[in-house]
This record gives structure tokens, sequence and C-alpha cells, in this order.
């Protein structure tokens, strides 16, 4: 197959690029999903709240996953399920293993837009007894929403971000009861986001400063935790026959590090510029692959910004050089995009996004460039940890192309 | 009342080539294996390497049995399809004790008929495994150590006895024996079996079953050994399975290749209580971290597919023992620790010559059916999903299910069609990979699990 464009992955960031780039260009766009139903995470979160940004208006993950999918078809894009890319070649062309046998894809320009998943039990090292009823919220969301499945009857959550909310939604919904949340966070990530009375009205209480150090077992399920104190030390015993374990998103970026494109080492997703493109010319990402994780309206506003560069680089459009790389000081861990070229358009919706370790309340973001300040200002939002950080592009209106990398650090 | 010829207890990968081993002869076999499957036990956590034998004690009956059972396997792996890489090793000394150990393991090789391990200096070190963090001084190479898949090695051996018609037990735990002058009877917890010879092939529970038979020969201590798995994106840090050297100071841990593409690191070493512990601990993971940070640095960067523990049947004898009394009619195994899968079929044929010596008849029978063929599930061969003839015949190997690992519908349905189908979804694991990856069931947990109740007719 050799069509214009190949995007791999059918969640809100390649959906919405394939439903741009159809009007945009003259030529196939050829999507590329694994599961059997496109639409990516959303399609089992079921509860309200998709849509805000990128469509103005306010769905459930299902109902938003499936007109994704319908805009993206009804612009003329093909989307392929039951296609698995297996390999990226060190150029674009992609091997799928689908349901009518292998097939080689040979497109012009190639989107990457894979997603990203929650680190599972073992990478967070929690011990103890391999008994079955331990989730992360994906799996979780999959059994109950998709598969009609139950989960246990008493729940513990590992963290208490927007994540792991949507978790207690889902197990509640299922007749499993939340008995608790844990985070190693001083105070609940997701306060400030999660509105009061919805927290009020499900009456979790949050644990804060503490760790899930090992899972008790006993005829196979899970039938205990322990919590543990940060600074005391203290540990105590949960019973639950559930384990959620929510946040610590790593990117689905096998396929871009199985080719070689250059990935953030904080990030772990493709180190992009501000137009999406990736370190290798006709490669762009797009979505939660490049910022682990976003909510979806703003992955989907992503696939929509990559439409336009991916549409300039088929009109023969050379990307111009390296004006500066962004960078950042903790307790910033990454900031996408990464690297900002002469020439090309601000970021998606004018905003950098970073991730940040610890919360600061009100956050001062200061802005240097060789040792130079550029900029600093004091933003109305906090900077929280188990959600995006957004910070205003104008912020490097000053940065110089050619000076040296420019810093972003954060002051309380 | 029905009587065998043979009842062999542990259907782990021993009992299973024991059987298999048996019943090319005009016998009938029984296996009884208390778990729900063959090879959950000891069988299904270990090191999975394929050992030479070049470090055993020489003059031991394991000295002899692992470089006997290494050329057996390696050729049985290659008629039914189990998965082996010759990766060969290397022992990597990080302090002089260790450098001064390497002469005295390369003549210890040479006295076990080993002669192709070879003393390097550091350069040649980080030249076969360049990741290998500052600090060797030395090694040994071993060029004919190799990985090999545990799980398919016990599963080949079962179905292989099965089609050559033993009859297999699962979920039958023997509680007492009944040994009368010509039979034996085992009283187990489904019924009782009964027959002229008896295998004990207990692993953890051998000294049990030993006692039962009114013997104390050893006493079995289970020695958990913990290991950390690393996410397929690590493997090309390990070319090579990278051994630590042994001193009078202890023995250290590896880093090692797997047959499925990862890289697996460990394991500890501690005798536990209880026979049925197979938790992981916050110390043994942190000590495994701390070791694998010195010995391959950038190996931590990786992501973690999944840690786990296994247990060894480990005696205080230094050596298997393999012992028949023809009065008894009764054969005990016992002391095979983690080497017991590379020598599981020179057991097999080793047990079978001292069995035909006390007196067991074996004809051996012309009607033999030709070795199974297992699912091909490493990486070094060509998978369901990169098979481009065999997806146009069947969609189901073109529609995978389990993305990490790469593992399709089709081999799903193959393992609930198989001789011994998996009995819960660990046993789905070991015949197909499912769930085993980097996600742990993340994308493909709900749908495997679905898969799972639909063939055998429960929820998930």
């Amino acid at each position: 197959m050799r069509p214009a464009v190949a995007v791999v992955g059918a969640g809100p960031a390649g959906l919405t690029a394939a439903a741009e780039l159809a009007g945009l260009v003259d030529g196939e766009i050829l999507v590329l999903e694994r599961e059997r139903v496109p639409g990516g995470i959303p399609r089992h979160s079921d509860h309200t709240g998709y849509g805000l940004r990128d469509l103005r208006r306010v769905m459930s993950g299902p109902g938003y996953a499936r007109l994704l999918h319908r805009r993206a078809e009804r612009a003329g894009a093909r989307i392929l399920t039951e296609a698995t890319v297996t390999q990226v070649s060190d150029g674009r062309e992609l091997e799928v293993t689908t349901p009518s046998g292998l097939v080689r894809v040979e497109p012009r320009a190639l989107v990457l837009a894979t997603g990203a998943r929650e680190r599972p039990r073992p990478a967070r090292l929690i011990t103890g007894d391999r008994g079955a009823g331990v989730y992360t919220t994906g799996h979780l969301q999959n059994l109950v929403h998709l598969h009609h499945g139950r989960p246990g009857k008493r729940a513990v959550i590992v963290g208490a971000e927007l994540v792991s909310w949507s978790a207690v939604l889902t197990l509640r919904e299922a007749g499993c009861r939340t008995v608790l949340m844990t985070t190693s966070q001083p105070v609940p990530e997701s306060y400030a986001a999660f509105h009061l009375p919805g927290r009020a009205l499900l009456k979790v209480p949050v644990a804060t400063g503490t760790r899930l150090v090992s899972v008790e077992g006993d005829a196979g399920r899970v039938s205990a935790v322990v919590v543990e104190q940060a600074g005391t030390g203290r540990r105590r015993r949960v019973e639950c026959d559930t384990v959620v374990l929510t946040g610590d998103w790593i990117p689905d970026h096998e396929l871009a590090r199985g080719t070689g494109l250059r990935l953030d080492p904080r990030s772990r997703g493709p180190v992009v510029d501000t137009a999406l493109r990736t370190s290798r010319p006709g490669v762009f990402a797009a979505g939660n692959l490049i910022h682990p994780v976003d909510t979806a309206d703003i992955a989907a506003l992503d696939g929509k910004h990559v439409a336009a560069a991916v549409h300039r680089w088929l009109a023969d459009e050379q990307p111009g050089e390296v004006a500066f790389d962004i960078e950042v000081d903790a307790p910033l861990r990454w900031v996408a995009p990464s690297v900002v070229r002469r020439g090309d358009p601000p970021p998606s919706r004018g905003r950098l996004l970073l991730w940040t370790d610890t919360l600061v309340r009100s956050p001062v973001v200061r802005v240097h460039q060789a040792g130079r300040p550029l900029a600093q200002r004091r933003l109305p939002w906090p900077a929280s940890p188990g959600r995006v950080f957004r910070v205003p592009w104008s912020l490097l209106a000053r940065a110089e192309p050619g000076a040296g990398p420019v810093r972003l650090s954060l002051a309380g | 009342m029905k009587i065998h010829d043979v009842a062999i207890i542990g259907a782990g990968v021993v009992g299973c080539a024991v059987a298999r081993e048996l019943a090319a002869f005009e016998l009938d076999v029984v296996l009884i294996e208390a778990r729900d499957d063959v090879g959950d036990a000891t069988s299904k956590a270990n090191t999975a390497i394929l050992h030479t034998g070049f470090d055993a004690t020489p003059g031991t009956l394991e000295s002899r049995l692992v470089p006997r059972g290494y050329a057996l396997l390696s050729r049985y792996a290659g008629e039914t399809g189990i998965s082996v890489e010759p990766t060969g090793a290397v022992l990597v000394a990080w302090d002089d004790d260790q450098l001064a150990a390497l002469p005295g393991l390369r003549d210890k090789a040479v006295a076990n008929g080993y002669h192709a391990a070879e003393l390097v200096g550091p350069d040649t070190v980080y030249e076969t495994v360049p990741a290998l963090g500052p600090g060797a001084l030395g090694g040994m190479t071993v060029p004919g150590e190799s990985i090999i898949d545990p799980w398919s090695t016990t599963l080949a051996f079962a179905y292989d006895a099965l089609a050559r018609g033993i009859d297999l037990r699962l979920g039958t735990r023997v509680e007492s024996v009944e040994a009368g002058p010509e039979l034996t009877t085992l009283r187990t917890s489904r019924g009782d079996v009964t027959a002229r010879w008896v295998v004990n092939a207990a692993g953890l529970g051998s000294d049990v079953i030993d006692a039962l038979f009114g013997h104390r020969r050893f006493t079995v201590t289970a020695r958990r050994g913990e290991l950390i798995v690393f996410d397929t994106a690590a493997r090309p840090l390990a070319p090579k399975i990278v051994l630590p050297v042994p001193t009078s100071r202890g023995k250290g841990v590896l880093i090692s290749p797997t047959v499925f593409g990862n890289v697996m690191l460990g394991p500890t070493s501690e005798d536990l209580p209880d026979r049925t512990d197979t938790s992981t601990s916050e110390a043994g993971l942190a000590s495994l971290l701390d070791k694998g940070r010195r010995i391959m640095p950038s190996l931590l960067e990786e992501e973690i597919t999944t840690s786990y523990a296994g247990l060894r049947a480990a005696t205080e004898h230094g050596d298997y023992v393999v012992d028949v009394d023809a009065g008894q009619r009764y054969a005990c195994l016992g002391g095979i620790r983690s080497t017991g899968l590379t020598a599981s079929m020179s057991i097999a044929e080793h047990l079978r010559d001292l069995l035909d010596a006390a007196g067991l008849p074996l004809k051996p029978r012309s009607d033999l059916p030709p070795p199974v063929r297992v699912p091909v599930l490493g990486e070094a061969f060509t998978r369901p999903y990169q098979n481009d003839e065999l997806i146009r015949a069947d969609a189901e190997y073109g529609r995978i299910v389990c993305f990490c690992e790469k593992v399709t519908r089709g081999e799903v349905r193959d393992a609930f069609a198989a001789p011994i189908p998996p009995r819960d979804l660990n046993g789905l694991r070991r015949r197909t990979r499912a769930t085993l990856g980097r996600c742990q069931g993340f994308f493909c947990g709900a749908e495997v699990g679905r898969l799972f109740g639909e063939a055998t007719g429960t929820g998930d």
C-alpha cells in the first residue's frame, strides 16, 4: 500500500489528524488500528467530560470515540482495524499484520499516535503474592465497560489523580467499593481538578504520603495490601480484593523506539518540534505518545496541529534549522514539544505541555536562555503532579534563535 | 481395579520426561500431579538456561547427566519446535577473588569434558557484552550455554507422553501409600491409584513422598529465587548470558536473555520454611536491583515487565539423588535443582536403565507416534503473526490479541484445543505468552480474560 499518509493509532489524536488530512491532502489517508474498534482509550472511559476543547461540547468517552471515528470516515480517511504495525523500517515503511495477511505500507508521511499506558504492578516493584485482582485503570475499564466483567467488592486505588477518580467511578458502576486511595504526594493531586461535590459524593478516604508496599493473596486472589506511611515508616494492612494501579504513565513508544527515533529520556516519548515533527524527516508524532498523558481533547487538537505540518511536508516544504531546544529543571520532569525551528508556528493551542513531580500551588515560571533571564510569570493555575502543566508560548517570545537552549524552571 | 505398571508422582519437567521415556515401552503408565497443570511448580519459574554442565562438581551424577541431557534436549527441541537459542555465556570477574577463581573453573570444565571454555581479558569481555558496567577484570567464555523455553519443554514431554498413551491425572494429590508384596496403592485426593512400580518425582514434596515409603534420604528446603524480567527493548543489552563467578563468598546473580526476547536478572537465593511461598520480597528485589545496577547500569533504565519467585527443591546433598529400591519397586528422584530442566531427558534415561536393572520389564514399542510439535513462541523463529502463508490459510493467526507479545487469537484457540488445555490464566500465559508483556494486561487483559472464559465456560 502506498498511501499519502499513514497514521498509526485510531485514538483521538490519530482520528482527528486523519479527518483533517483527508480534507487537505489529495491522496489516501490510511489509519492503522490494532484494536477491533477505533476510538482508543475513550472507548472504555464511560463517563462524561470528553470533547470540551476540540468539539466545544461535552460527551461520554464512548460517544466521543464513535463521533471521532465517524468524522474521520466521512472526511474520506480509510480506517483499517485489527491491523497491527509490528515494525517501522529505518525510513517510513511499515510492516503490518492483518487478518488477511502481512501488508507493507509505504506512505509519503507517517504520523505515530500510539498513545500511552499506565505502568503495571511489576514496574512499580510492588512485592508479595501474585493473586488475581490487580488491575491498571485501562485494564479495569476495558473489563467493566467493554466486557461487562466484574472486579471484586472492596478496592484500594493507587493514585489520587484524575484517572484515579475515573477508576473510582468505574468501580462504583461495577458494584465495587473503593475503601482507600493512596498517593505518595503530600496532598491529593487532583483536588484542584476534580470538583468538590463529586469528591464529597464518592466519600473515598485518601491516604496521602503513602505507598503501597505489597499485596497479600489468598487462594489466588488479592486479600489485602500493605500501605506504608512515608516519614514514619508505619505500615498498615488494608483488606481488599481488588487493587487498581492508576497513573504513572509511559508512552506506548515501542514503534518509535524500535525504528530509532530520538526519544526524550524523561517522558520516553519521541522528541518533537512545535510542528510535531520527530527526528526523522516525514515522520510525525502526536497525542499522548509525546505527552503522557493529557486529556483526550488536547490529544485530538494535536491531531489537528500535526495535520497542518504533514500537509506542508507533502507540499515539499523543508523544515527550518533548529533555533533552540527547550529544557526543564526539577521538579519539572519533561516538556513537549522541546525543539523549536526557525520559521515554525507556535505549538498546538499556543501552549507548552510540562509535567511536574511535586505540587506548586501558585507557580512562577522562569525562562532562561544560556543563563540570561527572558521572562518570569506567575500562572493562575497550579503545577500539579498527575496532570499536564500548561505554559503559554508567549513566555518564550524573547528567546533568540541560535543562542542556546531555553530552560524553564518553577518557583513557588 | 485398574492396575498400572508404573505410577509417576509429580508432573514437573522431570516427571513428564520420565513419563514420556517409560511410555516408549510396553508399559501402562499413570502420571499423577497435585496441581492443576503440568510444570506448575518448580519447573515454571527457573532461569531457563540450557546448561553445558561446565561448572558441575566433577564425578557427581549431575556432572554426568547435565551434558548428556544438554545433547538430548537440544536434539529434541529441534524435533518438537521448543525454542532454543545458542547464545553462549560469559562469566565476568569483578574483583581479584573472582578473577583468581577463573582458571580453576576452566579446569573444572575440562574435568567435566567441556573443552570450549576460554579465559579472556577485560577487552574481550566488553566486546562481548558492551553494556557491562565499569570494573570487569576478566572473564571466561562458555560458548555452549544456551537459552530455552522451559514451559514448552515440560508441555512437549507431557504431550508426547499422552500421545504414547499414558494416563494423566491432574489435581490429584497423593496422601498416603499402601505397599503390598506385588502392588502399591497410592491413596490420593481423587481415589486410589494402584501400580506395580512407583516413581517419586514430586520435587518440593519428594521428601514427604519418600517418607511415605519409609525413607529419610533427604530433606527438601524450599530455596526461593526471585527474578526480575525486563522488557524486550532491553534485549540488545544482553546478547549473551552474563554469569557470576562463584567464590567462597557466595554466588552472584546472572543476567540472561530469554527466548521470548526479554532480559532476566536474578536469582536471589533464600531458604524458606514455607514450601508454597512464591511471593516476591522487598529485600529480594532491592538486592537484585542493587547488583544489577553494578553489572549492567543501562539495564536498570529499562522497564520491568515482571518479577517472580521460584522455589528450588534444595536438599542437604550436593548432588541429584536417583535411587531405585527393587524390593519396594520404588524409585526416588530428589535434589534435582535448577539444572534439572537441562538434565530432564538424561535423568529419565538414567532412571530407565536403573529400573531395567531392578527388574521392570522394558519391551520397546514398535508403534510409537512421531514427536509432537509445540507452538512457536521464541523470538528467533517465525511466529504466527509474521507468517503470511499461515495467516492467509487461517485469518485467526492475523488477529493479534496480546499486542505487546504479539499473540494471535489463533494461538489462544489452539492452546485450548491442545492435549492439555490451560485451566487458568497462568496456564494460558505459559502456552501462548498472552499478557506476559510490558503492559501486563492494560490493553488486552480483559479480552484475553474473555477468551479464557469463553473457552472454559467460566468468567474471569
